[in-house]
Parts: structure tokens; sequence; C-alpha cells
């Protein structure tokens, strides 16, 4: 059957899309593409202030404010550095886990904001299974709801923590950021882009700053159009030709979670994609490595690798914390949130 | 029934060939005279509605629609449904099978047909192709058709299995009903919730890939083609993708009876549309790219598409209110049809009026068998849509008729105020 597209015979000037009404609130992190090069500087900047500012002090920032973390999903990183980023400011924090509230008796995400909300919380960090939650629960709380993290979507905090890790290694010093900060940069994510929020967020952002972001999987976990994403975004399906050319190097976990019957040779996968300290040795010796983690030793990283001088996920870990402060406080002293 | 009497407004009947100024005479439900301005002869004592600087036409007709009767009265009745068709212009709805239960039983089809049901407008039930819709073992169509049925499908699904479809076809044919095929096949969408593309990923939704849809109509038209049948037609629900409209164009090229819809929103929008989650503008076959919109622009331009056809697909607001990928497909549409099609079709893309008036009664009508209706001419039924062709008013959700809001259209600019809808030569909705 021959199914070529009819040959457009006129200019055709269809309805455009409307305007995005988000964010309703102004002290919300849904997508780190709510963010202006300034308000990026702003919360780096306020992640060293706070950071480094004495802990009974920085507890009067918040001091008995109400901040929700509401947990769809399991998570050790996240929720903990976002829970001690909001008690060091001073909030009082609570956390609803979907299995153990009346999430499991059938309540919406939207009653269970507005539940939130009567009970006081003034913001809602939200992590959830599903993209596009936290939009969902912003339009129906109007609180300030930060995305820890949405289904395949994004995960703004891990790419703000992940540039904060980037410019210590690579612009030691530099809180604050321009177009080109990270000019002639390149910074390969590697793995399962295709369900990976961490690898969305970031290449959303590192671009910006002027990086060039490749990513680098195989054809099931990393489709084509990616590269359509965004600027400033290459695919290379050579593992080792991508190490040769970046100094910082992202491992991705695969996410059995949400393969959805996808299946994967892993004893292949690891033959092409596993950082090895000698892939690493030979090819980029001097490259950052990266893992938003959990880690799966032995499977996209050896053991050697998450343990050795150039890993940086601790790093990552502790630079959670600060960064979780700064968006916190930004979440909480933001003011003109619209009714 | 007093006799009624439409004057001095400008009929547009396309199936019978009129654009002219035209007064017409509705006598018992049917047309009984069409006259140059006050000359009607037997015109006495009939009810006067003045249509001075409107536009008459026949009835809509539209041939997709989810009237949620029986079993799911909380998102639409039959009666809220029609009375939002009268209030778009429409005289006809096809009622669509996949209610609960699914309608696919002559028991179910006379209760949709029922006086008790309310029906503002004339309903055509679909009968189911298969028991439950479930694709594996064929309904009674005589039986069906005995009971009002005009067509067969499993509509919300597909009828997949190649054995089936081609039974479905060849019993539908032997009984003079049209085969209508929600082409979408369902191997390739499991568990997405719009179009597989950039947009898709970059939202982070699994997406369902347009061969899905094409895929299914080009094997369709191998089973038709392999017929050798010429009572066999095949219909194409909701038509989506550019390759599909092609496949339509080139089984027409070859002689076969294959035929095709096209929703409003997939004339007017693209995937772009779902923004940031917008769950109204989450329907099946989803919002696709630009370039299958523009297809669907040119086949409707170009006449390949048989009908204009909204897939109404009413849903509760609560239902709406969640997660993208969990909320239910489908929008609303009956009211914003015409409005819609004049505002885009007719004005921007410079469709003549006539031909979009056809697209939304005469052809649909011919496609479906409805006899008389789809045409004015007289001894039809007085199924009539009189509008002010040049009125320009603002699409507002909350004051649908219908029982559900869930339309990506609520503000949208209409062309073409809806003064009177008439079935059967009732007056089932007026405006000021």
């Amino acid at each position: 059957m021959n199914a070529t597209v009819a040959p457009a015979r006129r200019q055709l000037h269809p309805p455009p899309v409307a305007p995005s009404p988000f964010p309703y609130n102004p002290g919300s992190l849904l997508s780190v593409q709510d963010l202006t090069l300034d308000g990026i500087s702003h919360i780096l900047t306020r992640a060293t202030a706070l950071e480094t500012m004495d802990p009974l002090e920085r507890a009067r920032i918040l001091a008995k404010r109400r901040v929700a973390l509401l947990f769809y999903e399991s998570s050790t990183r996240t929720r903990t550095s976002f829970e001690l980023a909001s008690k060091s400011l001073g909030a009082d924090t609570t956390l609803v886990s979907s299995l153990s509230s009346s999430i499991e008796k059938g309540e919406t995400l939207k009653d269970t904001g507005l539940t939130l909300r009567a009970l006081g919380a003034e913001a809602i960090i939200l992590r959830h299974s599903s993209s596009g939650a936290p939009w969902l629960l912003e339009a129906s709380t109007h609180l300030p709801v930060l995305n820890a993290g949405d289904g395949m979507h994004e995960h703004p905090t891990q790419a703000l923590l992940d540039l904060r890790t980037i410019l210590q290694h690579l612009r030691p010093g530099l809180t604050t950021v321009a177009a080109d900060t990270l000019a002639g940069v390149t910074i390969t994510i590697v793995g399962d882009i295709l369900h990976s929020r961490v690898a969305r967020s970031n290449i959303l952002l590192l671009p910006r700053l002027g990086a060039q972001v490749v990513l680098c999987g195989p054809k099931e976990l990393l489709p084509e159009l990616a590269a359509t994403a965004g600027p400033g975004i290459a695919i290379e399906r050579d593992f080792e030709a991508a190490l040769r050319q970046s100094q910082v190097v992202m491992m991705l976990r695969i996410q059995a979670e949400r393969l959805a019957g996808l299946q994967l040779d892993l004893e292949q996968y690891k033959s092409s994609y596993q950082l090895t300290g000698q892939r690493l040795a030979a090819l980029a010796p001097a490259a950052v490595v990266m893992h938003p983690g959990p880690i799966i030793r032995g499977l996209e990283l050896t053991a050697g690798v998450a343990d050795g001088p150039q890993s940086a996920i601790l790093e990552q870990v502790r630079n959670g914390v600060a960064i979780r402060m700064a968006v916190v406080e930004r979440a909480l002293t933001t003011n003109g949130a619209r009714a | 029934m007093t006799d009624l009497v439409i004057r001095n407004g400008h009929l547009i009947d396309p199936a019978a060939g009129v654009d002219a100024p035209k007064d017409i005479l509705i006598k018992d439900g049917r047309v009984a005279e069409i006259a140059s301005p006050g000359k009607l002869k037997s015109a006495n004592g009939a009810e006067v509605l003045d249509a001075t600087g409107l536009t008459v036409a026949p009835g809509l007709i539209d041939i997709h629609v989810h009237l949620r009767e029986p079993g799911q009265g909380y998102k639409e009745t039959i009666a809220t449904g029609t009375a939002a068709a009268a209030a778009g212009g429409f005289t006809s709805v096809a009622a669509m099978p996949n209610t609960n239960p699914v309608n696919d039983s002559p028991e179910i089809t006379r209760w949709m047909l029922a006086p008790e049901r309310n029906a503002a407008i004339r309903v055509f039930p679909i009968g189911a192709a298969t028991r439950g819709s479930k694709g594996e073992a064929l309904n009674d169509f005589a039986a069906l058709k005995s009971a009002g049925a005009v067509a067969v499908t499993d509509d919300g699904h597909p009828i997949l299995k190649d054995g089936i479809m081609r039974e479905t076809l060849a019993a539908a044919a032997r009984v003079g009903l049209s085969v209508i095929q929600h082409a979408e096949d369902t191997r390739m969408t499991q568990g997405c919730s719009m179009n597989a593309g950039p947009m898709a990923f970059k939202l982070g939704l699994r997406g369902m890939p347009p061969e899905a849809e094409s895929s299914l109509v080009e094997r369709d038209i191998r089973l038709v083609t392999e017929l050798r049948d010429a009572r066999v037609h095949l219909h194409v629900a909701h038509t989506s993708t550019a390759a599909a409209v092609a496949a339509v164009r080139q089984a027409r090229r070859n002689g076969l009876r294959v035929t095709c819809e096209v929703a409003p929103h997939h004339f007017l929008l693209t995937e772009d549309h779902v923004g940031l989650y917008s769950t109204n503008a989450k329907m099946n076959p989803p919002l696709r790219s630009a370039a299958d919109r523009d297809a669907m622009i040119e086949g409707i331009l170009d006449g390949v598409v048989d009908a204009i056809a909204t897939d109404h697909a009413p849903h509760a607001v609560h239902e709406k209110e969640v997660e993208f990928e969990h909320a239910p497909n489908g929008i609303t549409g009956l009211e914003t049809a015409l409005g819609l099609s004049l505002r885009w079709l007719h004005r921007e893309w410079k469709m003549p009026l006539g031909r979009v008036l056809s697209l939304l009664s005469g052809q649909p009508a011919t496609l479906l068998g409805l006899k008389g209706r789809g045409t004015l001419a007289a001894g039809s039924f007085a199924d009539v849509v009189i509008f002010d062709p040049k009125a320009e008013w603002t699409y507002r959700a909350a004051d649908t008729r219908s029982k559900s809001r869930n339309t990506p259209f609520d503000g949208w600019t209409m062309q073409g105020k809806v003064r009177y809808t008439i079935s059967e030569g009732r007056i089932v909705y007026t405006s000021a």
C-alpha cells in the first residue's frame, strides 16, 4: 500500500496552542524549564549560603512552616534529603506515602492534595509514578509544588544537584550560571534514557548553560527522537566513542519497573555499556563519574568505578541536601502566589 | 402536529443541488413543499418561522457519538446527549455500542430506541460486531438490524483478528450493514496515552505509533479486496493519520467501498495541544503530529474524507481530573462541530459552505443509508438546522447541555450560531 502524504496545496494556519497556565504558584518547581538562568543562579547561590550557615540561624528561616512530603514511589535519597533540607530550615515536615495512607483506599491525588492543604501544608513535595502528576496537584491546590520525580518525565532537583556537582568539579567556586558557563563541556548520559526522568531534566537544563549533551545507549532504551527534545543533544551509540569525548559521564540504572515487557539482554548490555575501570582509565581518565542512584553495582558500572577516585556519586547525594534547602526556601518565601 | 413554514431563509441542500432563497413547508414531520420566497402554494394556517438572513440546511448527522446509556448515565444520557446534539444543530446521531452492557443485542438496541429515553432527536444505534465487543464471536447482525441498528462496530476496541474481521465484513454485507472499524492495533498501544513522537518523549508518556492505526486500515482494506463482494462496506472511524487517509484514498481509486470520517479535533489540534498534561486533549486515537493534522485537512478538502463525525465522548469531571495516563479517553463534540467546521474549514480554509454542510449531513446520511435524511427534498424528514452563518460566538463548556464538559474547545471562537433545530417537524432547539 502506497502510504505517502498528499502534498500540502496551501499554507494552512491552524489554531495555535494556548499559553500554559503553569505554574500557578511562583514557588513551585515543576520542571527545570520553569527556571530562568537567574533563577538557577539564585538556587545555586542560596544552596551554598545555606549549606555554610550556622544551623541555629538556618533553622529560623522556615521555623514552624509546614511542608508535606507526598510519596507515591519508594525513595531513599530524594525523600531523605528533602526531609532533612526542610528540617534544617526549621520547617515541620510530614510524610504521606501511598502505602500507609488513604491513597491505598482509592483517594485521588487531587483529594489528597486538598486534604494536605486543609491540614495546613504550605508546600507539597511530590514523588509520583505518573508523568505529569505535579501539574495536576498544583492546578488542584495552587500550593507551591516541588516535583521530586514524576514518572518518566522530570526530576528537576536532581538536575540542579547534578549541575552543582559538575560546577564544583569543572568550575570550582562558581555559583552563578550563564549561557556559556559549560561551553566546551561534553556530558554523556548513558543507559536507560527512555525511562529516565533524570535524563530528561538534565537534557533540558545542561545545554542551556552551553554544555553538549551526548546520549548513549541501545535503541530500546534510547529512541532516536530523544535528540529532538531540545538543542545541544546528540546521540552516540558507541559507548567508547562517547567516553572519549566526555568530561562528565552520567550512568543511569536500567529501570526494570518501567520496562513494560521490554526484553533486554543484560549480558549484551553490560558488554556494550558497563562503565568499567578499564574503559574509564583508557578512554576518560579525567572524567567525573556521576550516577543519580540507586546504583546497581556490577550492572551499569562496576563496584570499583562506583567507589573509585573519579566517582562523584556521594557528592551528588550531599549536594542534594543543599539544593533542596534552596528549593524549599524558594517555595515558601517566593511571593505573589495566584489565588 | 401543526404545520410549519420556514420563510425567507437561504436554503443550502447540497444533496438536492439547492443553494438559493427558499420557503419550506413542513407537514406531519416531512418536507411538504419547497418554493421561492412567498410562492408556497399551501401554507395557510401554518406556524411561521422567520429565517431572514439565516441559512437553512438539512439537519446535521453525527455518525459517531457515545451517549453512554445504558450503564453510564452519570456521564451522559440519551436525553442529555441528544439535547446537546440539538443545540449543535444535529438532528440524527448514531450511537456507539460501547455501553454497559455493550449493545450487542436487539433488546438493548430497542431499549435505546424506546420513547422513555426522551431523545430530543433521532438516535440510530450501532450494534456491536462481536459479543461484548470482545472480538471473538459475531453477533446476529440480521436481528440487530431489524431492531434498528444501522451498522456494526466494536468501537472503543478494534476487531483485531483477521478471521473475525473478514467474517464481520462478509456477514454485515449479507444483511446490508456497514462495518465501522476502530482502527488501532492494540498490540502496539499497550500502556500508551498519547501519540508517539517528540512530545510523548518530552512528557515522559508512552506513545501510540501512527502505524497502529494505518496498519489496521491497510489490513482491513486487504480483507475487503479479498472478499470481492460489492456489498461490503468498510468505514474507518475517527481517522487520524496521514497514512490511513492515504490508504483509504488508494482503496477508493481501486473501486472499493471504503469510507472514512474525521473528527474536528483531528483536523484542528495536534499533540502539542496536550500541553502540560491536559486530559481534555486525551482521546483515542490521540492528537497526532502537525503533518497528520494537515493530512486530515487536505483529505477533507480534496474529498477523500466522507464525513465529519465528532466521536462525542462525555466523561465526568472527576474522571478527567486525574493523572494523564489514568484519565479516560475522549472529549465532547456535539455542540462545537458546526462552529469549528465553519470557523476553520469554511472561513480559514475556504471550503464552500455547501461542502462543509454536506460532510455534516448529506454524506453521512448516504454513508449509513439513512433514508429521507441529509436532504430537504420534498418528502424527506423535516430535519432542519437554521443558523446564522456569519455570527461569531464563544463556546462555554459550563453552558453545555451535555452532562459532561470535557472539551478542549472551551473559550474557543465559533462561527455560525444555530438558531433553530427542527427534528421531524418539531422545533427541538431555539436560541436568541
